[in-house]
């Protein structure tokens, strides 16, 4: 094994975030402490004002913890300035947002392209990886359409295809089933799960444990406490497999 | 992010909300135009200056005015003609104007005669069209003799059912003195000091008799070497401060290059100040498109976001909303020459001059008029780049 696979993707330790309002300091997490290791696919399940949305503010480098230490693939987070923040983003993380996120006024190639514009790619690798991103998630015929020219569930998709685009280590989805009926949610989260099991890792966050069976791993979060809950759906033997899987298909990546 | 990149993407921004564009440029827009028709307007009026000024007489003339303060209060003919021993005259031309009338069968109209000597043709430019001029032996027997202008002939014969154009010959009556036309004068138009065909000549000495008047109002020159003219009119003052006795008051020595210079200093300061009022209009446009990008950036929180979260650092950001400032800004400028233009066109088609609009202020319109777009383009670009993506993404 190599050292990057040796290196967790997300080591976090007692992180504290606490807000200021009305003069009065409202702590929303306690010295959480998390570790994803590559090819996971994590959910994080807990119902609306646990504070689940703070901690994937923070495990997306959209925020910064008011105390603890966050390394992504080994880099320390906290502290880090606002630029350095978003260029983590771009490189490290693919959001799917539950409201999709995408911008109104472009095409589905468009918006995929837009995190590799940031990247400082190329027009002519720009498309192209955008275009291969959005055959991978099954959307190559409707390419050119607009937002409001797609369903829900294609929406949702070319958000994937978005994050997909950059090849990050991480998918960070927040809720991405939460706007869609039961069955187009079913096929984003097959997608998922196909994506993972190609070696892809996957944060996932969710208030309904229905979605969160489907992932490897689950913790729960409850009033800004995270608790690990035993593996139900997998065996160990399976997740270790996969695991294997995984680690070989990044060396292949990095190769 | 490339530059490139970046101004594509905030080009597609501004076109994709055509309706806002507009109205956010309009301001930048009527400003531009505003400068540019302001300025070809004063360009045509100091074109027609420049015109009206070379109609007082070629670059090489040069006019004495007696203004009769003082003790020696005129010049005698005899007096005036001795400038022309100055070095570099060519021509000397004294004449003596007055207000008369003339009078041909029942119709009068009141005229301006000057009285002139046979140098005035030369000196003057101004021929006749028709029968003879005043010639010497004419000023020597005080003959009763005149040239008419094509207006007052025009005035005087065509009530009496006479042609004007057959005016050589007929005889007049000047402030009761029967006078005999010899010459239809050519056609000169009309100066600053009003119409040159409004006039009646007739020889010098005939008109200080008829008019009780001694000496010249008024001395035409001409100089051979128009480049020394600045030594000449040194010259001249000096041989009338002489005449004068020492009375500057008494006399003015005008050339046109002073007259150009006197007028146009008039209409640089009427220009300066139409161009600050343009200003302060287009400083009004940039404000227009301040609000209007203040307001976009609001409206378009979730956008930054949605950049943000995807990797826009500040500097993306703040480039973006600053670009498409400054192509507004920009695309009012162009659309204001564009207008200005037109504008200027129709301007000299209503004022029967000649516009003119000069390159160097359409650059200036348009890089200032960019320039607003930057100044005023800051503060909202700044308040897009400083937004949290956090706070941004939650935003509806």
């Amino acid at each position: 094994m190599n050292a990057a696979a040796n290196i967790p993707l997300i080591e976090m330790s007692n992180i504290t975030k606490s807000y200021v309002m009305a003069r009065e300091k409202t702590t929303v997490l306690h010295k959480v402490s998390l570790k994803v290791d590559h090819g996971d696919f994590l959910a994080i399940v807990g119902p609306s004002g646990s504070g689940k949305s703070t901690l994937m503010n923070i495990i997306g480098c959209l925020d910064l913890p008011t105390e603890g230490s966050y390394k992504l693939e080994g880099l320390e987070v906290t502290g880090q300035s606002d630029n350095k923040l978003t260029e983590m983003r771009n490189k490290k993380i693919g959001f799917i947002f539950q409201g999709y996120h995408l911008l109104p006024k472009l095409t589905a190639l468009e918006n995929c392209e837009l995190p590799l514009i940031y990247r400082g790619l190329s027009g002519k690798e720009r498309r192209l990886r955008a275009m291969d991103a959005l055959e991978r998630v099954g959307l190559g015929q409707r390419m050119h359409h607009r937002q409001s020219e797609l369903s829900g569930g294609q929406q949702q998709r070319v958000a994937i295809a978005r994050a997909l685009a950059t090849n990050p280590p991480m998918l960070l989805a927040d809720e991405p089933t939460g706007a869609l009926d039961s069955k187009t949610g079913m096929e984003v989260l097959g997608m998922m799960e196909e994506l993972n099991r190609a070696g892809q890792t996957i944060v996932l966050i969710t208030h309904d444990m229905e979605v969160a069976k489907l992932a490897s791993r689950t913790v729960i979060i409850r009033d800004g406490v995270l608790s690990e809950q035993a593996q139900e759906r997998r065996s160990s033997d399976e997740t270790y497999a996969r695991l294997q899987d995984g680690s070989q298909e990044r060396i292949v990546q990095q190769a | 992010m490339k530059l490139t990149q970046g101004f594509k993407m905030a080009v597609k921004s501004v076109l994709s909300n055509k309706l806002r564009t507009i109205l956010s440029m309009l301001g930048i827009l009527i400003g531009v135009a505003t400068v540019i028709a302001l300025v070809a307007m004063g360009k045509a009026s100091s074109n027609e200056v420049a015109k009206q000024v070379s109609s007082l007489g070629s670059p090489n003339s040069l006019s004495v005015t007696i203004l009769g303060r003082g003790t020696v209060t005129t010049l005698s003919v005899d007096e005036a003609n001795e400038l022309g021993d100055v070095s570099n005259i060519a021509g000397v031309a004294p004449v003596t104007s007055a207000t008369g009338y003339a009078k041909y069968g029942k119709t009068q109209v009141s005229v301006t005669v000057e009285g002139i000597t046979a140098a005035y043709e030369e000196v003057k430019d101004f021929p006749v069209q028709d029968g003879r001029y005043i010639a010497s032996p004419d000023i020597k027997n005080n003959s009763k003799v005149a040239l008419i202008g094509v207006a007052t002939a025009t005035d005087l014969f065509e009530d009496e059912g006479e042609d004007p154009s057959a005016a050589v010959g007929k005889k007049i009556t000047i402030n009761g003195y029967h006078f005999t036309i010899v010459g239809l004068l050519e056609s000169q138009g009309s100066s600053l000091t009003g119409s040159n065909d409004e006039k009646i000549l007739i020889p010098v000495t005939t008109a200080q008799k008829v008019f009780q008047t001694s000496g010249v109002s008024t001395i035409h020159l001409t100089v051979s070497e128009t480049s020394l003219m600045d030594r000449t009119v040194t010259a001249v003052e000096a041989v009338l401060y002489e005449k004068f006795r020492g009375n500057e008051n008494a006399y003015r020595v005008l050339n046109q290059e002073e007259a150009m210079e006197t007028l146009n200093s008039v209409n640089e300061t009427m220009n300066r100040q139409l161009i600050y009022v343009a200003i302060i209009s287009l400083i009004v446009g940039g404000i227009g498109i301040m609000n209007i990008m203040l307001v976009s950036v609001t409206e378009r929180t979730r956008e930054i976001g949605i950049r943000k979260s995807l990797g826009a650092k500040k500097r993306d950001i703040l480039f973006q909303f600053l670009v498409e400032a400054v192509c507004i800004s920009g695309l009012g400028g162009a659309l204001g020459i564009g207008l200005g233009y037109i504008a200027s066109f129709i301007i000299g088609m209503v004022m029967k001059t000649e516009t003119e609009v000069p390159i160097d202020t359409v650059w200036l319109a348009f890089v200032f008029s960019a320039l607003v777009g930057v100044i005023f383009g800051y503060l909202p670009a700044n308040k897009a780049a400083g937004l949290r993506p956090v706070d941004a993404l939650r935003h509806d």
